[in-house]
C-alpha cells in the first residue's frame, strides 16, 4: 500500500441524499465515530442521524454563566464589605441591589466565553490541515454539495465493499481520501 | 390618495430559483473576484483621512487635556458623550436583528445580519474611544477594573458609570466572539473558492479549519441559539445602564425613571437607521437585490417606523410628566428646552425623529429605496440632537441661575465627531472588501426551506 487511506468519500447534491446515506450508513454496521456528513448549512436530523448529538456546549455555558456571575458578585461583596469598607453618606456596605448590574454583564460575558472554548474544543478547531483538503470534490462541501465520510478506521470498512456500498447509495461521485 | 398596494406585491425573501451553488458563487465572488471600484477608493481615502483627524485630535488631547473641548461648568458632559451614546446605540440595532429576530424566526433577516453585526462591532469599538478619553487622564483607565493594587482601592460598584464599564466590556468581547463565530462556515466558503493561493491562506488560517462537519454544525447552532439569547438581554440591559449613567444624576431633565426603556427604543430606532443607511447602498453596489429586496427594505422601514414611535411617545411623556408633576424645576427645564437657546436641537430632533418618520405609514415612500434612505439619515442625525439635547439642555441651566451657563462647541468637538465617522467607515469599507458581506449559509438554509414548503404546497 502506498499512502494510507483515510477514508471513502461520497459527494451528494442534496441534502435528503445526505441523510438516507447516513441512515442507511449507520443500518450497514458502521460506527457513528467512524462516519461523518458534511454540509455547507446545517441539516437538521443530521446530528440525530448520524447518533452523535449531545448538550456539551450548553452544559459549559451554564458553566460559565454562574461561575462567571457568582464570582463578581463575590467579589463585588468582598471588596466591598469586608476587605475595604467605606461609609459612602450611611448606605449599607454591602448594597445588594447596585451590585447585581456589573453581575449580570458577566454572567453573560462568561457564558459565551467558554461556550465558544467548548464549540472549538468539541469541533477540535482550530485545525488548518486536514487529509480532507486534499481532496478536490470536497472543495464543494462548504459551497453546495453534500458528503458522507467512512473512515479506514471502521472495524467494518474494506476499500471494495465499502466503495460498493456507497456507489449502491447513488451519489455524484465516490472518491479515495489519503492521509498525507 | 395612494391606494394600500396588496401585500403580495412585494417579492419573496428569496427568489425560488436561487441554489446553493448561485448563493455561494455571487456573495463569494463580491468579496473575492469583483475589482476594487474607484467609489470604494475615494471612500476609503476620505475615510482613512478622518481617521488621520481622530489620530492628530487624540494625541493633542492627550497632550492638552479637556481644556481643548467647549465643556466647562455647568456643562462638563457634551459632544463626547453625546457621541459615545450615539454610536453605541447605532451598535445595538445590529445586535437586535441578528439576535431576537433569529429567536423569533424571522427569515428574512438572514440577509441583514452578517452586516448589521459588523456594523454593530464596528459601532462598539468606536463608542469606547470616547469615555476613555473623556476621563481626564485617559491613561488611568483601567483603574476602573477591579485589581489588588497597591493602593488597596477598589472600584465603586455602587456607580452607574461603573456598571457602564462592564456592561460596554461584556458588550464588545460579546458581539466580536458572536459575529465570528457566525462568519466561520462563510469563510470556510471563500477558502474554498479562493482564486489565488493567497487568498486561500488568508480565508484558511481566518476559518480556524471549518470544515462543515455534523458534529461541527451541532455545537454551532447550539452557541449560536443560546449566545442569540443571551445577546437579546444584553441589548436591553447595557442601554439600560446608559440611560442610568443620567438617571442616577440628580439634574431635571436625567433624574427620570423613563430613562432605560427610553434608551433602548432610541437604540433600536438609531440601530435599525443605520443598517438601512448601510444595506440600500450596499444592495446597489454589489448588485445583492436578490437577497436584500424591496420586502427587506420595507419591513426594516417599518421596524424603524415602530421603534420610532416609541421614542415619540417617551418624548410627549417626558414633557408630559415634567408638567404633571409640578415640580418647578422640570418644568422649567422643559420649557428652557422647547423655548431656550437650545430649542433648534429640541426642534431638530422634533423634525428628524417624529415628524419625517410618519411618511413610512405611506407604502410608496417604504416601496422607494432613495425616501427609506433619506428618512434614515435624518433619524441618524436626529438621535445625535436627541442625545444632545437630554445632555446639554438638562445641564446649562439647573438650580440656581447663578451657575446657569451656555455651552459652545470647540473645532475639536466637531473634529472627534466627524473623526469618529471616518473611523466607523474606514472598518466598514474593509469588512466589504475583506469578508463575506451577507451570511451565505443562513442563506442556503432558508432557500432549502423555502424549497421545502413549496415542494409541499
Amino acid at each position: 500500500m502506498s499512502a494510507p487511506l483515510h477514508g471513502l468519500l461520497a459527494e451528494f447534491a442534496e441534502a435528503e441524499h445526505l441523510l438516507t446515506a447516513v441512515r442507511r450508513a449507520r443500518k450497514e454496521g458502521y460506527y457513528a465515530a467512524c462516519i461523518e456528513a458534511y454540509s455547507p448549512y446545517p441539516v437538521e436530523g443530521l446530528d440525530k442521524a448520524l447518533g452523535v448529538r449531545h448538550h456539551w456546549v450548553p452544559f459549559w455555558m451554564l458553566v460559565g454563566a454562574i461561575g462567571g456571575g457568582a464570582f463578581t458578585y463575590w467579589l463585588e461583596w468582598w471588596s466591598a464589605a469586608v476587605n475595604y469598607p467605606i461609609n459612602v453618606g450611611g448606605r449599607p456596605t454591602f448594597s445588594w441591589p447596585a451590585f447585581i448590574p456589573p453581575a449580570v454583564e458577566m454572567t453573560i460575558l462568561w457564558a459565551v466565553l467558554l461556550g465558544v472554548l467548548a464549540v472549538l474544543y468539541g469541533a477540535r478547531l482550530p485545525r488548518v490541515h486536514h487529509p480532507l483538503f486534499a481532496s478536490h470534490e470536497f472543495e464543494r462541501a462548504t459551497s453546495d454539495h453534500f458528503f458522507l465520510l467512512v473512515r479506514g478506521n471502521d472495524p467494518n470498512f474494506d476499500a471494495i465493499r465499502t466503495q460498493a456500498f456507497l456507489e449502491s447509495l447513488s451519489p455524484l461521485s465516490v472518491t479515495e481520501v489519503v492521509d498525507e | 390618495m395612494s391606494a394600500v398596494l396588496p401585500r403580495d406585491t412585494l417579492p419573496p425573501v428569496i427568489a425560488p430559483e436561487e441554489t446553493n451553488a448561485s448563493i455561494s458563487a455571487k456573495i463569494g465572488d463580491a468579496t473575492l473576484r469583483r475589482p476594487t471600484g474607484w467609489l470604494w477608493i475615494a471612500g476609503f481615502g476620505l475615510s482613512l483621512l478622518l481617521c488621520g483627524v481622530l489620530f492628530v485630535g487624540t494625541c493633542w488631547l492627550l497632550y492638552a487635556g479637556l481644556g481643548i473641548f467647549g465643556l466647562n461648568i455647568p456643562v462638563a458632559w457634551s459632544f463626547f458623550i453625546a457621541n459615545y451614546v450615539w454610536w453605541i446605540a447605532i451598535g445595538m440595532g445590529g445586535t437586535f436583528i441578528s439576535a431576537a429576530m433569529y429567536l423569533t424566526r424571522q427569515g428574512w433577516r438572514n440577509s441583514i445580519n452578517r452586516f448589521a453585526e459588523a456594523m454593530t462591532v464596528f459601532a462598539v469599538s468606536v463608542s469606547g474611544i470616547f469615555p476613555i478619553l473623556h476621563l481626564g487622564r485617559p491613561w488611568f483607565f483601567y483603574w476602573l477594573f477591579p485589581y489588588p493594587d497597591i493602593m488597596n482601592v477598589w472600584p465603586q460598584w455602587r456607580s452607574s458609570l461603573e456598571w457602564d464599564f462592564w456592561a460596554i466590556l461584556a458588550y464588545l468581547i460579546v458581539s466580536i466572539i458572536y459575529w465570528y463565530v457566525g462568519m466561520l462556515p462563510d469563510l470556510a466558503t471563500l477558502r474554498d473558492r479562493a482564486p489565488t493561493r493567497a487568498q486561500a491562506r488568508f480565508y484558511g488560517l481566518l476559518s480556524l479549519g471549518w470544515r462543515g462537519e455534523a458534529r461541527h454544525w451541532m455545537r454551532f447552532e447550539q452557541f449560536n441559539l443560546i449566545t442569540a439569547g443571551l445577546a437579546v438581554t444584553l441589548v436591553f440591559s447595557v442601554h439600560s445602564m446608559v440611560a442610568l449613567d443620567f438617571s442616577e444624576g440628580l439634574v431635571p431633565g436625567w433624574h427620570e425613571t423613563i430613562f432605560p426603556p427610553f434608551f433602548v427604543a432610541g437604540a433600536l430606532f438609531s440601530g435599525f437607521a443605520m443598517v438601512l443607511v448601510l444595506g440600500i447602498p450596499l444592495r446597489k453596489w454589489f448588485g445583492f437585490e436578490a437577497y436584500l429586496t424591496e420586502r427587506h427594505i420595507v419591513n426594516m422601514a417599518k421596524m424603524m417606523l415602530a421603534a420610532g414611535l416609541f421614542v415619540d411617545y417617551s418624548y410627549f411623556s417626558e414633557i408630559f410628566t415634567a408638567f404633571w408633576s409640578m415640580d418647578k424645576y422640570d418644568m422649567a427645564m422643559t420649557m428652557h428646552r422647547v423655548v431656550g437657546p437650545y430649542a433648534w436641537v429640541f426642534w431638530g430632533t422634533v423634525l428628524f425623529n417624529v415628524l419625517s418618520i410618519q411618511l413610512l405609514w405611506f407604502p410608496r415612500v417604504r416601496r422607494s429605496a432613495g425616501a427609506v434612505f433619506m428618512v434614515a439619515l435624518g433619524v441618524l442625525v436626529g438621535m445625535w440632537l436627541e442625545r444632545f439635547m437630554l445632555i446639554v439642555t438638562s445641564l446649562y441651566e439647573d438650580f440656581l441661575p447663578s451657575a446657569w451657563g451656555m455651552f459652545w462647541p470647540t473645532v475639536w468637538d466637531l473634529l472627534f465627531l466627524v473623526g469618529s465617522i471616518g473611523l466607523f467607515f474606514f472598518m466598514f469599507l474593509l469588512f466589504t472588501r475583506l469578508l463575506p458581506m451577507l451570511s451565505m449559509f443562513e442563506l442556503r438554509k432558508l432557500a432549502a426551506s423555502t424549497r421545502r414548503r413549496e415542494a409541499r404546497s
